[in-house]
Protein backbone atom coordinates (compact mmCIF):
# COMPACT_ATOMS: atom_id res chain seq x y z
CA UNK A 1 0.00 0.00 0.00
CA UNK A 2 3.11 2.39 0.68
CA UNK A 3 4.58 1.83 -2.69
CA UNK A 4 3.68 1.24 -6.56
CA UNK A 5 0.85 2.47 -8.51
CA UNK A 6 -2.22 3.51 -6.67
CA UNK A 7 -4.78 1.32 -8.93
CA UNK A 8 -3.01 -2.27 -10.35
CA UNK A 9 -4.89 -3.02 -13.76
CA UNK A 10 -3.93 -5.83 -14.11
CA UNK A 11 -5.87 -7.02 -10.86
CA UNK A 12 -8.83 -5.57 -12.12
CA UNK A 13 -8.80 -7.22 -15.25
CA UNK A 14 -8.70 -10.56 -13.96
CA UNK A 15 -11.43 -10.13 -11.69
CA UNK A 16 -13.87 -9.14 -14.34
CA UNK A 17 -15.98 -12.23 -13.04
CA UNK A 18 -16.13 -10.76 -9.44
CA UNK A 19 -16.95 -7.15 -10.20
CA UNK A 20 -19.95 -8.56 -12.17
CA UNK A 21 -21.05 -10.25 -9.55
CA UNK A 22 -20.53 -7.83 -7.08
CA UNK A 23 -22.98 -5.71 -9.67
CA UNK A 24 -25.98 -7.50 -9.47
CA UNK A 25 -25.69 -8.03 -6.03
CA UNK A 26 -25.45 -4.54 -5.20
CA UNK A 27 -28.46 -3.39 -7.98
CA UNK A 28 -30.63 -6.28 -6.15
CA UNK A 29 -29.70 -4.79 -2.79
CA UNK A 30 -30.25 -1.47 -4.00
CA UNK A 31 -33.27 -2.12 -5.70
CA UNK A 32 -35.38 -4.57 -3.11
CA UNK A 33 -34.60 -1.46 -0.60
CA UNK A 34 -35.75 1.70 -2.49
CA UNK A 35 -38.90 -0.91 -3.71
CA UNK A 36 -39.76 -2.13 -0.56
CA UNK A 37 -39.23 1.52 0.70
CA UNK A 38 -41.48 2.88 -1.88
CA UNK A 39 -44.47 0.50 -1.38
CA UNK A 40 -44.30 1.31 2.63
CA UNK A 41 -43.92 4.96 2.14
CA UNK A 42 -46.60 4.90 -0.23
CA UNK A 43 -48.92 3.07 1.91
CA UNK A 44 -47.97 5.51 5.18
CA UNK A 45 -48.67 8.87 2.97
CA UNK A 46 -52.19 7.32 1.64
CA UNK A 47 -52.83 7.05 5.40
CA UNK A 48 -51.59 10.01 6.29
CA UNK A 49 -53.26 11.92 3.45
CA UNK A 50 -56.74 10.80 5.07
CA UNK A 51 -55.73 11.32 8.54
CA UNK A 52 -53.53 13.88 9.19
CA UNK A 53 -52.59 13.29 12.41
CA UNK A 54 -50.67 10.20 11.68
CA UNK A 55 -48.21 12.69 9.90
CA UNK A 56 -46.42 13.86 13.49
CA UNK A 57 -45.57 9.81 15.25
CA UNK A 58 -45.12 8.48 11.41
CA UNK A 59 -42.10 10.92 10.46
CA UNK A 60 -40.85 11.52 13.56
CA UNK A 61 -40.70 7.36 13.68
CA UNK A 62 -38.76 7.34 10.55
CA UNK A 63 -36.59 9.62 11.61
CA UNK A 64 -35.39 8.12 14.52
CA UNK A 65 -34.55 5.26 12.38
CA UNK A 66 -32.74 7.71 10.67
CA UNK A 67 -30.60 9.07 13.16
CA UNK A 68 -29.30 5.97 13.95
CA UNK A 69 -26.14 4.90 12.36
CA UNK A 70 -26.25 2.24 9.85
CA UNK A 71 -23.88 -0.20 11.50
CA UNK A 72 -25.19 0.06 14.54
CA UNK A 73 -28.35 -0.71 13.27
CA UNK A 74 -27.03 -3.76 11.45
CA UNK A 75 -25.24 -4.97 14.52
CA UNK A 76 -28.53 -4.80 16.92
CA UNK A 77 -30.58 -6.70 14.11
CA UNK A 78 -27.83 -9.97 13.68
CA UNK A 79 -28.12 -11.50 16.96
CA UNK A 80 -31.89 -11.87 16.23
CA UNK A 81 -31.52 -12.17 12.37
CA UNK A 82 -28.08 -13.06 11.86
CA UNK A 83 -25.71 -12.13 9.08
CA UNK A 84 -28.23 -12.53 6.23
CA UNK A 85 -29.95 -10.25 3.65
CA UNK A 86 -33.39 -10.15 5.96
CA UNK A 87 -30.70 -7.81 8.08
CA UNK A 88 -29.33 -6.08 5.59
CA UNK A 89 -32.82 -5.16 3.87
CA UNK A 90 -34.35 -3.88 7.55
CA UNK A 91 -31.58 -1.39 7.84
CA UNK A 92 -31.60 -0.29 4.58
CA UNK A 93 -35.52 0.05 4.01
CA UNK A 94 -35.45 1.91 7.16
CA UNK A 95 -33.41 4.57 5.99
CA UNK A 96 -35.35 5.19 2.52
CA UNK A 97 -38.75 5.69 4.93
CA UNK A 98 -38.30 9.03 5.81
CA UNK A 99 -36.81 10.83 2.61
CA UNK A 100 -39.77 9.29 0.25
CA UNK A 101 -42.04 10.17 2.94
CA UNK A 102 -41.00 13.62 3.39
CA UNK A 103 -40.82 14.05 -0.39
CA UNK A 104 -44.31 12.05 -1.26
CA UNK A 105 -46.27 14.25 1.39
CA UNK A 106 -44.47 17.49 0.21
CA UNK A 107 -45.37 16.74 -3.33
CA UNK A 108 -49.06 16.00 -3.00
CA UNK A 109 -49.35 18.69 -0.45
CA UNK A 110 -47.77 21.13 -2.94
CA UNK A 111 -50.45 21.19 -5.01
CA UNK A 112 -52.91 24.21 -5.28
CA UNK A 113 -56.18 23.91 -3.41
CA UNK A 114 -57.65 25.94 -6.73
CA UNK A 115 -56.73 22.86 -9.07
CA UNK A 116 -58.55 20.32 -6.27
CA UNK A 117 -61.51 22.23 -6.34
CA UNK A 118 -61.70 22.39 -10.05
CA UNK A 119 -61.71 18.88 -10.51
CA UNK A 120 -64.13 18.11 -7.30
CA UNK A 121 -66.50 20.71 -9.64
CA UNK A 122 -66.23 18.45 -12.49
CA UNK A 123 -67.40 15.58 -10.94
CA UNK A 124 -64.09 13.83 -9.54
CA UNK A 125 -64.50 11.62 -6.80
CA UNK A 126 -61.47 12.04 -4.07
CA UNK A 127 -60.15 8.96 -5.46
CA UNK A 128 -59.79 10.01 -8.90
CA UNK A 129 -58.71 13.31 -7.79
CA UNK A 130 -56.13 11.76 -5.54
CA UNK A 131 -54.80 9.57 -8.55
CA UNK A 132 -55.80 11.33 -11.55
CA UNK A 133 -54.53 14.66 -10.25
CA UNK A 134 -52.78 15.29 -6.86
CA UNK A 135 -50.52 11.95 -7.96
CA UNK A 136 -49.36 13.01 -11.41
CA UNK A 137 -48.66 16.94 -10.17
CA UNK A 138 -46.76 15.58 -6.84
CA UNK A 139 -44.22 13.32 -9.31
CA UNK A 140 -41.33 15.41 -9.67
CA UNK A 141 -41.16 15.34 -6.08
CA UNK A 142 -41.96 12.08 -5.38
CA UNK A 143 -38.90 11.09 -8.25
CA UNK A 144 -37.00 13.51 -6.64
CA UNK A 145 -37.16 11.60 -3.04
CA UNK A 146 -36.53 8.03 -4.96
CA UNK A 147 -33.70 9.71 -6.54
CA UNK A 148 -31.79 11.05 -3.02
CA UNK A 149 -33.20 7.27 -1.20
CA UNK A 150 -31.19 5.87 -4.01
CA UNK A 151 -28.57 7.19 -4.12
CA UNK A 152 -28.29 6.98 -0.33
CA UNK A 153 -29.04 3.28 -0.47
CA UNK A 154 -26.08 2.63 -3.00
CA UNK A 155 -23.74 4.24 -0.59
CA UNK A 156 -24.86 2.53 2.53
CA UNK A 157 -24.91 -1.43 0.76
CA UNK A 158 -21.24 -1.01 0.90
CA UNK A 159 -21.30 -0.93 4.60
CA UNK A 160 -23.72 -4.63 4.79
CA UNK A 161 -20.40 -5.58 3.61
CA UNK A 162 -19.49 -5.88 7.18
CA UNK A 163 -22.29 -8.44 7.65
CA UNK A 164 -21.79 -10.65 4.59
CA UNK A 165 -23.35 -9.06 2.05
CA UNK A 166 -22.32 -6.18 0.13
CA UNK A 167 -22.33 -5.68 -3.03
CA UNK A 168 -19.11 -3.51 -4.01
CA UNK A 169 -18.44 -2.70 -0.29
CA UNK A 170 -17.14 -6.23 -0.82
CA UNK A 171 -14.06 -4.99 -2.70
CA UNK A 172 -13.46 -1.96 0.00
CA UNK A 173 -13.76 -4.24 3.09
CA UNK A 174 -11.25 -6.64 1.04
CA UNK A 175 -9.00 -4.06 0.12
CA UNK A 176 -8.85 -2.34 3.57
CA UNK A 177 -8.16 -6.33 5.41
CA UNK A 178 -5.68 -6.87 2.91
CA UNK A 179 -4.18 -3.30 2.30
CA UNK A 180 -5.04 -3.48 -1.48
CA UNK A 181 -5.32 0.11 -2.43
CA UNK A 182 -6.31 -1.16 -5.83
CA UNK A 183 -9.79 -2.88 -4.33
CA UNK A 184 -10.39 -0.14 -2.14
CA UNK A 185 -10.58 3.07 -5.33
CA UNK A 186 -12.21 -0.10 -7.62
CA UNK A 187 -15.01 -0.72 -4.61
CA UNK A 188 -15.64 3.29 -4.51
CA UNK A 189 -15.48 4.33 -8.07
CA UNK A 190 -17.72 1.63 -9.40
CA UNK A 191 -20.30 2.58 -6.41
CA UNK A 192 -20.35 6.49 -7.13
CA UNK A 193 -20.74 4.77 -11.35
CA UNK A 194 -23.82 2.96 -10.23
CA UNK A 195 -25.22 5.84 -8.17
CA UNK A 196 -24.61 8.41 -11.37
CA UNK A 197 -26.14 5.59 -13.76
CA UNK A 198 -29.31 5.07 -11.68
CA UNK A 199 -30.18 8.62 -10.65
CA UNK A 200 -29.61 9.37 -14.56
CA UNK A 201 -32.03 6.46 -15.37
CA UNK A 202 -34.68 8.27 -12.79
CA UNK A 203 -34.59 11.42 -14.26
CA UNK A 204 -35.17 9.82 -17.57
CA UNK A 205 -38.18 7.64 -15.95
CA UNK A 206 -39.78 11.80 -14.72
CA UNK A 207 -39.10 12.94 -18.19
CA UNK A 208 -41.13 10.41 -19.81
CA UNK A 209 -43.50 10.54 -16.81
CA UNK A 210 -44.84 13.72 -16.97
CA UNK A 211 -44.88 14.74 -20.97
CA UNK A 212 -46.81 18.22 -19.56
CA UNK A 213 -43.75 19.43 -18.43
CA UNK A 214 -41.66 19.10 -21.62
CA UNK A 215 -44.00 21.34 -23.28
CA UNK A 216 -43.27 24.72 -21.76
CA UNK A 217 -39.42 24.15 -23.47
CA UNK A 218 -40.64 25.24 -26.58
CA UNK A 219 -37.90 26.87 -28.47
CA UNK B 1 -28.09 -17.36 25.30
CA UNK B 2 -30.23 -14.70 26.83
CA UNK B 3 -29.25 -11.51 25.06
CA UNK B 4 -31.39 -9.18 27.23
CA UNK B 5 -29.69 -10.79 30.50
CA UNK B 6 -26.18 -10.66 28.60
CA UNK B 7 -26.49 -7.11 28.13
CA UNK B 8 -27.04 -5.76 31.65
CA UNK B 9 -24.62 -8.02 32.79
CA UNK B 10 -22.37 -6.34 30.78
CA UNK B 11 -23.65 -3.15 31.54
CA UNK B 12 -23.46 -3.73 35.31
CA UNK B 13 -19.76 -4.71 35.17
CA UNK B 14 -18.00 -2.38 36.64
CA UNK B 15 -14.83 -3.21 34.67
CA UNK B 16 -16.42 -2.85 31.08
CA UNK B 17 -16.64 1.05 32.10
CA UNK B 18 -13.55 1.81 33.68
CA UNK B 19 -10.08 1.33 31.77
CA UNK B 20 -8.46 1.77 28.36
CA UNK B 21 -11.21 0.03 26.94
CA UNK B 22 -13.78 1.06 29.03
CA UNK B 23 -17.33 2.31 27.54
CA UNK B 24 -15.98 5.73 29.45
CA UNK B 25 -12.87 6.22 27.12
CA UNK B 26 -14.33 4.99 24.43
CA UNK B 27 -17.12 7.43 24.81
CA UNK B 28 -14.93 10.12 25.47
CA UNK B 29 -12.63 9.45 21.94
CA UNK B 30 -15.77 9.63 20.32
CA UNK B 31 -17.27 12.27 21.45
CA UNK B 32 -13.99 14.15 21.26
CA UNK B 33 -12.60 12.71 18.04
CA UNK B 34 -16.36 13.74 16.45
CA UNK B 35 -16.13 17.80 17.91
CA UNK B 36 -11.97 18.03 16.51
CA UNK B 37 -13.32 16.90 13.27
CA UNK B 38 -16.82 19.33 13.18
CA UNK B 39 -14.65 22.19 13.94
CA UNK B 40 -12.20 21.46 11.71
CA UNK B 41 -14.35 20.86 8.99
CA UNK B 42 -16.35 24.19 9.77
CA UNK B 43 -12.89 25.93 9.59
CA UNK B 44 -12.00 24.66 5.90
CA UNK B 45 -15.69 25.03 4.79
CA UNK B 46 -17.31 28.22 5.96
CA UNK B 47 -14.45 30.76 5.12
CA UNK B 48 -14.48 29.98 1.68
CA UNK B 49 -18.48 28.76 1.60
CA UNK B 50 -18.62 32.99 2.79
CA UNK B 51 -16.47 34.30 0.39
CA UNK B 52 -17.78 32.73 -2.71
CA UNK B 53 -21.40 33.16 -1.17
CA UNK B 54 -20.70 36.58 -0.81
CA UNK B 55 -19.23 37.25 -4.22
CA UNK B 56 -21.49 34.88 -5.95
CA UNK B 57 -18.87 33.43 -7.92
CA UNK B 58 -19.19 28.78 -7.68
CA UNK B 59 -22.52 28.73 -7.73
CA UNK B 60 -21.73 25.21 -10.05
CA UNK B 61 -18.93 24.01 -7.91
CA UNK B 62 -21.33 24.18 -4.79
CA UNK B 63 -24.15 22.22 -6.40
CA UNK B 64 -21.60 19.51 -7.59
CA UNK B 65 -19.61 19.39 -4.40
CA UNK B 66 -22.69 18.14 -2.47
CA UNK B 67 -23.75 15.89 -5.35
CA UNK B 68 -20.20 14.25 -5.25
CA UNK B 69 -20.16 13.94 -1.52
CA UNK B 70 -23.30 12.60 -0.93
CA UNK B 71 -22.63 9.86 -4.12
CA UNK B 72 -19.53 8.56 -2.36
CA UNK B 73 -20.10 5.84 0.70
CA UNK B 74 -18.84 7.35 4.07
CA UNK B 75 -17.62 3.71 3.97
CA UNK B 76 -15.43 4.46 1.39
CA UNK B 77 -14.28 7.81 2.61
CA UNK B 78 -13.03 5.84 5.29
CA UNK B 79 -11.58 3.10 3.15
CA UNK B 80 -9.64 5.52 1.11
CA UNK B 81 -7.83 7.66 3.78
CA UNK B 82 -6.31 4.19 4.59
CA UNK B 83 -3.59 3.98 2.14
CA UNK B 84 -3.92 8.14 1.68
CA UNK B 85 -2.14 8.28 5.31
CA UNK B 86 -0.02 5.55 5.17
CA UNK B 87 1.52 7.08 1.79
CA UNK B 88 2.05 9.96 4.07
CA UNK B 89 3.50 8.29 7.01
CA UNK B 90 0.78 8.80 9.37
CA UNK B 91 -0.13 5.22 9.73
CA UNK B 92 -3.42 3.84 11.04
CA UNK B 93 -5.78 4.64 13.90
CA UNK B 94 -6.28 8.55 14.16
CA UNK B 95 -5.08 10.27 10.79
CA UNK B 96 -7.13 8.00 8.36
CA UNK B 97 -10.30 8.16 10.57
CA UNK B 98 -9.85 11.62 11.66
CA UNK B 99 -8.81 13.15 7.68
CA UNK B 100 -12.09 10.68 6.55
CA UNK B 101 -14.53 12.42 8.88
CA UNK B 102 -13.20 16.38 8.20
CA UNK B 103 -13.67 15.29 4.37
CA UNK B 104 -17.20 14.05 4.93
CA UNK B 105 -18.57 16.82 7.07
CA UNK B 106 -16.61 19.55 5.39
CA UNK B 107 -19.31 19.51 2.24
CA UNK B 108 -22.61 19.96 3.42
CA UNK B 109 -21.26 22.87 5.77
CA UNK B 110 -19.31 24.70 2.80
CA UNK B 111 -22.85 24.03 0.47
CA UNK B 112 -25.08 25.41 3.32
CA UNK B 113 -22.69 28.75 4.09
CA UNK B 114 -22.74 28.92 0.26
CA UNK B 115 -26.81 29.02 -0.18
CA UNK B 116 -26.93 30.44 3.08
CA UNK B 117 -25.17 33.90 2.09
CA UNK B 118 -26.11 33.41 -1.56
CA UNK B 119 -30.11 33.27 -0.63
CA UNK B 120 -30.06 36.73 1.60
CA UNK B 121 -32.38 39.37 0.02
CA UNK B 122 -30.50 41.42 -2.36
CA UNK B 123 -32.82 44.16 -1.02
CA UNK B 124 -31.27 43.72 2.50
CA UNK B 125 -27.46 44.15 0.84
CA UNK B 126 -28.06 46.77 -1.23
CA UNK B 127 -30.12 49.17 1.45
CA UNK B 128 -27.21 48.17 3.87
CA UNK B 129 -24.61 48.99 1.16
CA UNK B 130 -26.35 52.22 0.78
CA UNK B 131 -26.73 52.60 4.67
CA UNK B 132 -22.95 52.96 4.07
CA UNK B 133 -21.64 49.58 4.97
CA UNK B 134 -18.68 48.21 3.71
CA UNK B 135 -18.24 44.99 1.71
CA UNK B 136 -17.04 43.12 4.88
CA UNK B 137 -19.48 44.82 7.41
CA UNK B 138 -22.12 44.22 4.93
CA UNK B 139 -20.90 39.86 4.84
CA UNK B 140 -20.40 39.51 8.86
CA UNK B 141 -23.09 42.41 10.35
CA UNK B 142 -26.21 41.47 7.66
CA UNK B 143 -24.92 38.26 5.86
CA UNK B 144 -23.56 35.72 8.28
CA UNK B 145 -26.12 36.46 10.69
CA UNK B 146 -29.02 35.46 8.60
CA UNK B 147 -27.27 32.84 6.85
CA UNK B 148 -26.60 31.28 10.29
CA UNK B 149 -29.53 29.00 10.59
CA UNK B 150 -28.34 27.11 7.23
CA UNK B 151 -25.08 26.77 8.37
CA UNK B 152 -26.40 25.64 12.09
CA UNK B 153 -28.33 22.80 10.23
CA UNK B 154 -25.45 21.62 8.06
CA UNK B 155 -23.31 21.42 11.35
CA UNK B 156 -26.24 19.48 13.04
CA UNK B 157 -26.14 17.12 9.87
CA UNK B 158 -22.52 17.03 9.57
CA UNK B 159 -22.25 16.37 13.18
CA UNK B 160 -24.77 13.27 13.45
CA UNK B 161 -23.19 11.89 10.02
CA UNK B 162 -19.53 12.09 11.64
CA UNK B 163 -20.70 10.39 14.93
CA UNK B 164 -22.08 7.51 12.74
CA UNK B 165 -18.89 7.35 10.42
CA UNK B 166 -16.32 7.31 13.65
CA UNK B 167 -17.85 3.93 14.14
CA UNK B 168 -15.82 2.87 10.86
CA UNK B 169 -12.88 4.00 12.29
CA UNK B 170 -13.02 0.61 14.37
CA UNK B 171 -12.05 -0.76 10.56
CA UNK B 172 -8.41 1.31 10.45
CA UNK B 173 -7.77 0.35 13.86
CA UNK B 174 -9.02 3.31 15.71
CA UNK B 175 -10.81 3.20 19.31
CA UNK B 176 -13.90 4.48 19.69
CA UNK B 177 -17.71 2.98 20.35
CA UNK B 178 -16.93 1.28 16.47
CA UNK B 179 -14.81 -1.19 18.32
CA UNK B 180 -17.57 -3.19 20.35
CA UNK B 181 -19.24 -3.55 16.97
CA UNK B 182 -16.45 -4.68 15.07
CA UNK B 183 -14.50 -6.36 17.78
CA UNK B 184 -18.33 -8.51 18.36
CA UNK B 185 -18.79 -8.99 15.01
CA UNK B 186 -14.96 -10.49 14.47
CA UNK B 187 -15.68 -12.44 17.78
CA UNK B 188 -19.04 -13.73 16.66
CA UNK B 189 -19.93 -11.84 20.71
CA UNK B 190 -24.13 -10.59 20.17
CA UNK B 191 -23.47 -9.40 23.42
CA UNK B 192 -20.58 -6.83 23.10
CA UNK B 193 -22.51 -6.19 19.00
CA UNK B 194 -25.68 -5.55 21.21
CA UNK B 195 -24.18 -3.11 23.59
CA UNK B 196 -22.13 -1.50 21.01
CA UNK B 197 -25.09 -1.17 18.92
CA UNK B 198 -26.91 0.44 21.44
CA UNK B 199 -24.13 3.22 22.58
CA UNK B 200 -23.63 4.35 19.37
CA UNK B 201 -27.20 4.93 18.25
CA UNK B 202 -28.12 6.59 21.89
CA UNK B 203 -24.83 8.68 21.03
CA UNK B 204 -26.34 9.63 17.16
CA UNK B 205 -29.77 10.80 19.02
CA UNK B 206 -28.23 12.55 21.59
CA UNK B 207 -26.00 14.35 19.28
CA UNK B 208 -28.89 15.44 16.88
CA UNK B 209 -31.06 16.53 19.70
CA UNK B 210 -27.92 18.20 21.55
CA UNK B 211 -27.60 20.28 18.23
CA UNK B 212 -31.35 21.01 17.92
CA UNK B 213 -31.40 22.56 21.51
CA UNK B 214 -28.46 24.32 20.07
CA UNK B 215 -30.01 25.37 16.76
CA UNK B 216 -33.00 26.61 18.69
CA UNK B 217 -31.47 28.99 21.19
CA UNK B 218 -29.59 30.62 18.55
CA UNK B 219 -32.34 30.85 15.91
CA UNK B 220 -33.16 34.82 15.26
CA UNK B 221 -35.97 35.77 17.10
CA UNK B 222 -38.54 36.81 14.04
CA UNK B 223 -40.02 39.76 13.35
CA UNK B 224 -40.25 41.97 16.20
CA UNK B 225 -42.08 45.11 16.49
CA UNK B 226 -38.93 47.98 16.79
CA UNK B 227 -38.94 50.32 19.58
Amino acid sequence: MSEGPIVDWGWVGGHLDDVWERTVEHAVLTGLAVGIGFAISVALCLLIHRHRRAYGPVTWTAGVLYTIPSLALFAALVPFTGLSLLTAEIGLVSYTLLILIRNIMAGLDGVPEATKEAARGMGFTDRRILWEVEVPLALPLIVAGLRIATVTTVGLVTVTSLIGQGGYGFFILQGLRRFFTTEIVLGTVLSVALAATIDVALVRMERALTPWSRRRVVP
Amino acid sequence: MDLLGGVVEFLATGTNWVGEAGIVTRTLDHVGLTLLSVAVACAVAIPPGLYLGHTGRGGTFAVSVVNIGRAVPSFAIVALALPFTIRLGLGLGFWPTFIALVALAAPPIFTNTFTGVREVDADLTEAAVGMGLSGREVLFRVELPLASPAILTAVRVSAVQVVATATLGALVAWGGLGRYIIDGFSQRDSVELFVGALLVALLSVLTDAGFGVVQRRLAPKGPRPAG
